[in-house]
């Protein structure tokens, strides 16, 4: 489905993949081995060289390393007791870096323990526990990080999959709690309203981009805070409010609406990862094996040249806005629908709108790249809440990891410098979607 | 090495006939006149609306029946629009069209005033007035950073989390040293830090201007509110008390009525305000750095064939946003509120749509962070009188007028040409 196996990125049509390459990605994208001829010798000695080149596994990975760096010194800085032992550092430096090392690797273990594996736990709820934690993390954010990739491909900058989100989440509860319907079909309709209150919300800058040439970015930064405001002013209506409470908070979603458990009713995740997975195929052969998905990659590469051959910019802009608000509504679907909340509150959709640009660029804004982008950051979050509860680190560090992981592979020269890395074997000229407004 | 930037095409020519955007502009005026006439007409009623020119319901009063009142500046509106709508020259078109909206604005007010409970069927000018200001003040020095930033060609998303990092450095080291030039300065250079990131990355690395504001605002949240859970929260005798600006009168001008009190009775940071708008107006339209940031925000190559760096004058401006946009935070850590986890809320945002409504330039930044000041006042008024109008409707309103301003429903909007642009020496 990715690009992943194809030949020499050199030689392939310029208008397939310059949407996908954008700012951030100049380095190589096929794996290291596969794109060599066959008849080159040692495969194993071009794997080593490979590895150290700046490819984007070998980016991605140093990038999330530096992050966790930056995060180090950020908790020994925030950390009276730790700092206290570095004013006679000259004295005895052990000290210094022995508590430095304890803080920081006991809150790293415990971001590895909330989020894969927990080597002490004891039976079978518990040693699954961090990775259904991880996976309904995980869920929404492959949503809105589809979202944001689908838009980036058709040369639009959707920012607003966090309002598309809220529109999806207000839509599926309120179906979820509104409409008295049979279990099956209710779920299917409140997946469904989320999907089309999204699409609504992602329509609206695509037909104004369209007609007017009126910036996307712009329209989706406002409507995201029209959304936040609607849903607040939403939930304190007489029939949405849940009447046993005084609190902003709706009445909650009927059992008959609620996406099923995977791992039975003490672990959270939930069905939403399955269809994550088959939403991010769908979205995989749109995007390179259908004719929409052609005219969108065509008209992200060049607009004008698109037109020239016929295809209506005009409707692809619209297309791709619907389509992308639509993803990003079923993320937001996921938020009340699934195990994360039962009911509407201000604060329902948390940031999976902008977490899932992190997860689209971080995912080369190609789908399994954006499934797997999505996996990380679900773990990170779930580790980050472990790492909060047993080493009192703020879950915020979650938040930074996120967007320092992000800038480093964002700049991957940058990386480079920094280690030293060969470049890799086809480095481009930069390509930029950056367009201003 | 080339940047292949795609151009970013009108998708549909503009038909530029009998509707002009002036027209257009006229038939949103007449339609709102319409609607304050009738229905604001009809909700008013015949308790006077009563405006102070104090702080409260005592002293010099504007007096006006509620409904007459509603109706009378409703048909000023709704003959403004249609005046608009007849054919006006363009010349009078800003004057008519801003009456127009005045008009529509206090038939609303009317309305709203007279169905007030007994009691509270007043408006205090003064707090209204001031309100604004002090709500405009964060809006003002964001928008500012962000003409500075994108009028030499460098697209500003970050403003949220410099005017974040700059409320947070403000507070920090105003703590720790107890003194407020120290928190200010401290403020300034938090700010510039998440500027600096955006320059670099931007700049040097040539990576997407939005999406590097978006992820610098994140991480601007994250590392705040890491430091605020981690040292403020237990600590906040040490780390998260602030000293505070006090007001400074200005003798005489402060006796001035409604005005005086709001605009001449402030901090600091009013002051330094409307002064920066100033300085950057003349600055821009005044000044040779003023010509050589817009003609590098325009056409980079053309700047750089006639000798101006660049690439310098681009890191010198963002820069110099990132320092004017962190004392806007230091607006509220060092004269309002101590610091609390993500503050700012979403004015960033809001001053980026004060940019834009205000066309990049200074004083229209100003006009519109005003105004998105006002319609933030009127929201905490209105929920105080029991209003029928949900504050959230008016909270919506920045964001609403700005989505109308770029489909060009209300006036031209256009960014300079090279904004979001990196250039490429080559």
């Amino acid at each position: 489905m990715t690009n992943t196996g194809s030949g020499s990125p050199d030689k392939e049509p310029a208008t397939a993949d310059q949407a996908a390459r954008m700012a951030l990605d100049n380095t190589e994208r096929a794996e290291p081995t596969s794109q060599q001829p066959p008849e080159r010798p040692a495969l194993g000695r071009l794997f080593v060289e490979n590895l150290w080149a700046a490819n984007t596994l070998t980016v991605t990975v140093l990038s999330l390393l530096l992050a966790m760096v930056v995060g180090g010194i950020l908790m020994i800085v925030s950390d009276p007791d730790v700092l206290g032992t570095y004013s006679y550092f000259t004295a005895r430096p052990g000290d210094a870096l022995n508590a430095s090392w304890t803080l920081v690797s006991e809150a790293y273990t415990n971001l590895f323990k909330g989020a894969i594996l927990d080597p002490d736990a004891v039976g079978l709820t518990a040693a699954l526990s961090p990775i259904s934690e991880t996976l309904t993390y995980t869920a929404p954010l492959v949503f809105t990080g589809l979202s944001v990739a689908l838009a980036f491909r058709g040369g639009l900058f959707n920012i607003g999959a966090q309002g598309q989100a809220t529109m999806g989440v207000i839509a599926a509860g309120l179906a979820g709690f509104l409409l008295p319907l049979p279990a099956g079909l209710h779920l299917l309709v409140a997946v469904f309203a989320g999907a089309v209150g999204g699409a609504v919300w992602g329509f609206i800058p695509g037909i104004l981009k369209a007609r007017t040439g009126a910036h996307e970015v712009i329209n989706t930064i406002m409507l995201n805070y029209v959304a936040a405001y609607f849903l607040v002013w939403l939930i304190v209506q007489n029939g949405v409010q849940d009447p046993n409470r005084t609190d902003a908070i709706s009445r909650p979603v009927d059992a008959s609406a609620q996406l099923p458990r995977l791992f039975g009713d003490n672990l959270r995740a939930h069905a939403g990862i399955i269809l994550a997975v088959l939403v991010t195929w769908a979205v995989a052969w749109l995007l390179n094996r259908s004719t929409l998905g052609f005219e969108l990659r065509a008209v992200g590469s060049n607009p004008a040249a698109s037109r020239t051959a016929g295809i209506s910019v005009t409707r692809t802009y619209v297309l791709i806005m619907v389509f992308a608000g639509a993803l990003a509504g079923l993320g937001g679907s996921q938020m009340v629908l699934g195990t994360t909340a039962a009911a509407l509150t201000p604060l329902v959709v948390a940031q999976i709108g902008f977490d899932g640009i992190l997860v689209a660029l971080l995912g080369r804004v190609k789908p399994w790249g954006v499934l797997l982008a999505a996996l990380l950051f679900g773990a990170l979050q779930a580790g980050g809440n472990r790492m909060q509860s047993y080493s009192g680190v703020s879950l915020e560090l979650v938040t930074v990891l996120q967007a320092l992981i992000v800038i480093f592979i964002a700049a991957p020269a940058l990386v480079k410098a920094i280690f030293q890395l060969r470049a890799a074997r086809a480095a481009r000229p930069q390509t930029s979607l950056a367009k201003g407004w | 090495m080339s940047t292949m930037a795609v151009d970013d095409v009108a998708v549909a020519p503009v038909n530029e006939g009998f509707w002009t955007r002036n027209r257009k502009a006229g038939l949103v005026l007449t339609a709102l006149g319409l609607l304050a006439v009738l229905l604001f007409t009809t909700l008013a009623t015949g308790e006077p609306a009563r405006f102070t020119l104090s702080e409260d319901a005592s002293g010099a009063t504007l007096k006006i029946n509620g409904t007459v009142g509603a109706a009378l500046f409703g048909a000023v509106a709704l003959a403004a629009g249609v005046a608009i709508l007849a054919g006006l020259p363009t010349r009078w078109f800003t004057l008519v069209l801003g009456v127009g909206l005045v008009g529509f604005v206090v038939s609303f007010l009317c309305w709203q005033v007279s169905t007030a409970p007994a009691g509270q069927n007043f408006m205090p000018l003064v707090n209204i007035v001031r309100g604004t200001f002090i709500l405009a003040l964060p809006l003002i020095f964001g928008s500012l950073a962000g003409v500075l930033c994108e009028r030499s060609g460098v697209v500003n998303v970050a403003i949220e989390g410099q005017l974040l990092m700059g409320a947070f450095s403000g507070a920090l080291f105003g703590s720790l040293s107890g003194n407020l030039w120290v928190g200010l300065i401290a403020a300034a250079i938090g700010g510039t830090f998440i500027s600096l990131l955006l320059a670099v990355f931007a700049i040097r690395y040539l990576v997407d201007q939005v999406v590097m504001g978006i992820v610098l605002n994140l991480l601007a949240v994250g590392i705040t509110g890491f430091l605020y859970e981690r040292l403020m929260q237990p600590d906040p005798a040490k780390y998260n008390s602030a000293p505070r600006f006090s007001d400074w009168e200005i003798p005489l001008l402060s006796e001035i009525p409604v005005l005086g009190p709001a605009l001449f009775a402030g901090n600091i940071f009013l002051y330094l305000g409307l002064l920066l708008v100033l300085v950057i107006h003349i600055g821009l339209f005044r000044t040779r750095w003023g010509l050589r940031t817009r003609s590098v925000g325009e056409h980079p190559t053309a700047a750089d064939t006639l000798g101006v760096r660049v690439l310098r004058l681009r890191y010198r401006n963002v820069l110099l946003a990132g320092a004017v946009a962190g004392i806007g935070g230091a607006s509220y850590t060092l004269a309002l509120f101590s610091f609390t986890k993500n503050m700012i809320g979403g004015k960033g945002f809001i001053a980026l749509a004060a940019l834009i409504f205000g066309r990049w330039s200074p004083t229209g930044a100003l006009l519109a962070a005003l105004f998105f000041g006002f319609a933030d006042q009127l929201a905490t008024y209105l929920s105080a009188i029991n209003s029928a109008i949900p504050s959230q409707f008016l909270a919506m309103l920045p964001y609403l007028a700005t989505i109308l301003a770029v489909a060009g429903l209300v006036g031209r909007v256009r960014a300079p040409a090279a904004d979001g642009k990196p250039y490429i020496k080559g």
